[in-house]
């Protein structure tokens, strides 16, 4: 190869890399502050395209010039961050106090409605941009032709690393939100106006997302699909270059730009798994990320979230339990459909429960539950496809196959914790999913192996309703039970306090370790029977949307309760399956129920429940 | 007194019939099940959609179907994944009471959904999903497929470059079952017709995600001759501008499925490249069959849109759906499927015959070269390629449906 193509090869890496840059610094710097994790952030950079197609195209009727170009892609930016006030006044404020987790569901619904806003406002086809006056042309570098507005593109990255250096250490807005990033408690305490810090910073990392998408449209298309196709990617260089640090996000980008342009060179079908390989290789080294610090308040008591004093049901929760479990027996005398619907539901709060299993008592917030769910589907799938087995063994299975892989991946998830340790089960999670996505010998591909149906005597609906009901029902007592026994009391000791679960001798990590096979083999259980019910296996089962909206189950139910994220599966399901059949937009409704449940019941149906019943009469 | 009520019923009759066309002993209407990615993928199901409704309103307005029953779609999205489609398409079973499926775009969707109406004996009618595999490998006696597939367009586009004297060849596609089955076809069918052509590139971009800079270095640096492309939507788009930026296209023959489409085509815009061979449709350039052009017209008043690839392939389902139902009237399942086996129905873009033995529609592509015209792209010296002439050959069909 010769240096000229490997040279601009570099340059090419580096303008992929300038460009991500500008977005995760946003994410970085949002995070850093609020403690959010900003779903939302891929929604600004959409924003930002969309509203650069619109705003530029229009300058330029007055005249073709850089100048009035580059107005455009501010306007539009800056519009983006306006957006993001709005975000941050209507919606987050009112929910700062709850559980941090919470405002995460809440973003994932602001996700769901600027989809199909975008939708609604721009139409379903793709809107191409104008290209760049003045950058129109490639220039020679060395014998290779390379596109000006990438040179150009290069230098921005750098750009808004230098202005937002100044930014942080020149003004004071920049040194509040670096005292932020340290230790927020000890900044509200010092007397600053929390509520006019976290608007300005929701501003800054929107307007930054917003420039980055509208810088974008001279290469891209603005298209509805650009928002999930870079947040992830956002995340991942946030967490390698350790959230809050910007300088670290900075190494990222460039780190991760120059490994996918070499990268596909040598294995042209890595581009799927290059940047998690990478996230989890970081992680394991370097829990704190290349430039991230352990959080301050990390050695704190702090109010935990999570389940607080798993109660025995009194006689009101004992009724209530009763009544939803008849209901879901009786489910055949409405009809068949109702009848699927509830075995999913079933299938869905097992999933859930496994879920805060590890979230709300264990405080281990995992973001690619999913994982498990899949990989114990598959395990069932390809016993009954591949090895010719019955449903019956392979049922078995199941839960054995997502223990086993929870073991494997979980060995390295406990040692981290908070953001990071959620952000390494995401990316094990996307792993196993390339795998299964590539390996398509065994697995199918993405086009996943379908014949997996039942056993001949559980083949009608209302028996695998049955079954299902039978299994799941038994796997949530046990892991209730499990909940109440010493070992789960031990999960939440070492939520609470890790040095103090130490101290009195608590080996806090095998029990972790533990917890999250066990969960994991819940998990799998549940995706062997759902993959029964569907009769196919293809790796959406494996996927983000599928963790997330397990996480929006449990966080709908409440965290709190030990019992809520079943309801918060049905709930959610049930959301689903009303608005689906009822328009093209059901997202929009879906994402303003989470965002409705969400102020209404901040704690969660649980809290809500729990709150009604305490109150005196 | 019951001459009296009769003629009340009557009277009512007469007042009602302006309002609603089913007055007296109307039979109830024949109710299909149409599931598709109207969310997720609208710039493709919506204008499809609105052919079939267009469709759907011609059939009826010319008595219906089975001497005089209407047809009636009841139309969902399917949620873009498989787990929500086979929920979908149970309660359009058992809930809407249809008579069978159709629709579905992406291929994991609808193969889930093939094998669940295998399962539970139903017909499906896949109409938009190209992989092979849905009459292939995992093909069944319920399942039917419209579009031509991955292998039919690749075949379409070998066949288009026959005796060129392209040797050098670099591939390009998503990295998903629809890119990774282009390129293996493409792979197996350029010998025939290009018998010294070698592969001396290949590039897996993921979906949606293309880095375009490093995929047209990486892709240049292997100089070759001629480019396969499976790209399409955003990822097209990004590496149609960086490619021509760098020169990547010039002095090379680039074939490309798909980008003729107007669903590609529009968002491309000024940036079109010349010269490309695509398959697609040219919708304002096509006067045969004499079909066509009242079909565009119509579309284009009640739309106030132009027709896409979908539209198309929207109405000729339902025509071929109508003709189903005459053939057979019948809505016996067993005698649904029967009736599709080698059924001939004449479409808007001329005969399509569902083909008995792998279950695959005739329907053909528009094949030709892509240029600009005013700031938007077209086709030139295009022609019909006609599917029945591109299908998978007969032995290869029953070796791979044997175990199906």
């Amino acid at each position: 190869m010769e240096w000229s193509f490997l040279l601009v090869q570099a340059l090419s890496g580096l303008a992929s890399a300038s460009s991500l840059f500008v977005i995760a610094s946003g994410l970085t710097i949002v995070f850093g502050v609020t403690r959010i994790v900003n779903f939302a952030h891929g929604s600004f950079y959409m924003l930002g395209a969309y509203l650069a197609v619109t705003i530029v195209p229009w300058l330029l009727e007055f005249d073709r010039s850089p100048t009035l170009f580059f107005a455009g892609v501010l306007a539009s930016a800056l519009a983006v961050g306006a957006l993001g006030v709005v975000m941050e006044v209507l919606l987050l404020r009112r929910i700062y106090r709850v559980p941090e987790l919470f405002q995460l569901l809440a973003t994932f619904g602001v996700v769901l409605i600027v989809q199909d806003l975008v939708l609604l406002v721009w139409g379903p086809v793709d809107i191409p941009g104008p290209r760049a006056p003045g950058l129109r042309h490639g220039v020679y570098i060395l014998d290779q032709r390379f596109p000006a507005y990438e040179l150009f593109l290069i230098f921005v990255g750098p750009t808004v690393l230098a202005l937002l250096w100044l930014l942080m250490h020149r003004t004071r807005f920049g040194v509040l939100i670096r005292a932020a990033t340290q230790d927020r408690e000890m900044v509200g305490a010092l007397g600053v106006n929390q509520a006019m810090l976290f608007t300005g910073t929701l501003f800054l990392g929107a307007a930054l997302a917003g420039l980055g998408g509208a810088l974008q449209i001279p290469r891209v298309s603005a298209s509805a699909q650009m928002d999930l196709s870079i947040i992830t990617e956002a995340f991942v260089v946030t967490v390698i270059g350790g959230m809050g640090s910007v300088p670290g996000a900075f190494v990222a980008a460039l780190l991760i730009g120059l490994l996918q342009a070499f990268g596909v060179l040598v294995f042209p079908k890595i581009t799927l798994v290059l940047v998690f390989l990478l996230m989890a290789a970081v992680l394991v080294v370097k829990p704190w990320g290349l430039f991230g610090k352990p959080e301050a308040a990390a050695g704190r008591a702090v109010l935990p979230e999570g389940i607080l004093d798993p109660r025995p049901l009194d006689l009101a929760g004992k009724v209530l339990a009763g009544v939803a479990l008849l209901a879901l027996l009786a489910l055949p005398l409405v009809d068949a459909y109702a009848v699927k619907v509830g075995t999913e539901v079933l299938i869905l709060a097992l999933a859930a429960f496994s879920l805060n299993f590890l979230v709300g008592n264990g405080g281990i917030v995992s973001f690619g539950h999913a994982a498990y769910f899949g990989l114990g589907a598959y395990g069932a799938g390809l016993l009954v496809t591949k090895a010719g087995l019955p449903m019956e063994p392979a049922l078995v299975a199941a839960p054995i196959v997502g223990g086993a892989f929870a073991a494997l991946f979980g060995f390295f998830v406990v040692r981290l914790s908070g953001i990071y340790l959620a952000m390494l089960t995401l990316a094990f999670a996307q792993i196993a999913y390339a795998v299964v996505f590539q390996w398509v010998e065994v697995t199918g591909g993405d086009n996943g192996l379908v014949g997996v149906w039942p056993s001949r005597w559980a083949a009608s609906r209302e028996v695998y309703h049955y079954l299902t009901a039978a299994l799941t029902v038994a796997a949530i007592i046990f892991l209730r039970r499990v909940i109440h026994a010493p070992f789960g009391a031990t999960l939440r000791a070492a939520r609470d306090s890790a040095q103090r679960a130490d101290a009195i001798g608590v080996d806090v990590r095998t029990h972790r370790w533990l917890g999250f096979t066990l969960a994991g083999a819940a998990a799998g259980l549940a995706g062997g029977l759902y993959a029964f019910s569907k009769g196919s296996i293809d790796p959406t089962l494996l996927g983000i949307p599928l963790s997330v909206d397990f996480l929006s189950m449990i966080l709908l139910g409440g965290i709190q309760s030990v019992l809520g994220p079943v309801a918060g599966a049905a709930a959610f399901h049930a959301v689903k399956d009303f608005f689906m059949p009822l328009t093209d937009h059901w997202r929009l409704f879906l994402g303003l129920s989470i965002i409705a449940m969400v102020l209404v019941f901040p704690r969660g149906l649980a809290g809500a429940w729990a709150s009604l019943r305490r109150r005196p009469a | 007194m019951p001459r009296f009520t009769v003629s009340r019923r009557a009277l009512g009759a007469l007042a009602v019939a302006p309002l609603a066309r089913p007055a007296f002993a109307q039979p109830a209407p024949i109710r299909i099940g149409e599931l598709n990615s109207y969310s997720r993928m609208a710039a493709f199901a919506v204008p499809y959609r609105n052919a079939m409704q267009l469709a759907q309103d011609t059939v009826n307005a010319a008595g219906g179907v089975m001497g005089g029953r209407r047809i009636e779609f009841v139309f969902r999205d399917d949620g873009s994944t498989p787990g929500d489609a086979v929920r979908v398409a149970e309660e359009l079973l058992t809930r809407e009471n249809v008579a069978f499926l159709a629709g579905t775009f992406l291929s994991n969707v609808g193969l889930a959904v093939a094998d669940f109406a295998n399962q539970r004996k139903r017909l499906f009618l896949a109409t938009e999903p190209l992989t092979d595999a849905i009459t292939m490998a995992q093909g069944n006696r319920y399942t039917w497929r419209v579009r031509p597939s991955t292998y039919m367009q690749t075949r379409m586009l070998v066949e288009a470059i026959r005796g060129k004297t392209v040797k050098r060849w670099a591939i390009v596609a998503p990295n998903y079952e629809y890119g990774q089955s282009a390129a293996a076809n493409f792979k197996r069918l350029l010998p025939s017709a290009i018998p010294d052509a070698e592969i001396v590139a290949e590039q897996f971009p993921a979906l949606g995600r293309v880095d375009a800079g490093a995929t047209v270095g990486a892709l240049a640096q292997s100089r070759p001759d001629g480019i396969f492309n499976v790209l399409f939507g955003p990822d097209l788009t990004a590496f149609v501008r960086e490619g021509n930026t760098r020169g990547l296209f010039e002095r090379r023959t680039v074939v490309s499925l798909l980008t003729g489409e107007p669903e590609y085509m529009i968002p491309l815009g000024e940036e079109t490249p010349e010269g490309w061979i695509v398959t697609g449709y040219p919708w304002e350039q096509v006067d045969s069959p004499p079909a066509h052009k009242p079909f565009v017209e119509a579309y284009r008043g009640r739309f106030n849109d132009t027709p896409r690839l979908g539209s198309v392939l929207g109405y000729v389902t339902v025509q071929i759906i109508a003709t189903l139902l005459n053939k057979v009237n019948a809505l016996d399942t067993e005698a649904l499927v029967d009736g599709l086996a080698d059924l001939r129905s004449d479409t808007i873009v001329g005969p399509v015959t569902m083909r008995g033995i792998d279950h695959q529609g005739t329907l053909g592509a528009w094949v030709g070269e892509t240029t600009l015209r005013g700031n938007r792209g077209t086709m030139k010296n295009f022609r019909y390629a006609d599917g029945a002439d591109y299908m998978f050959p007969e032995d290869e069909v029953r070796a791979a449906r044997r175990s199906a």
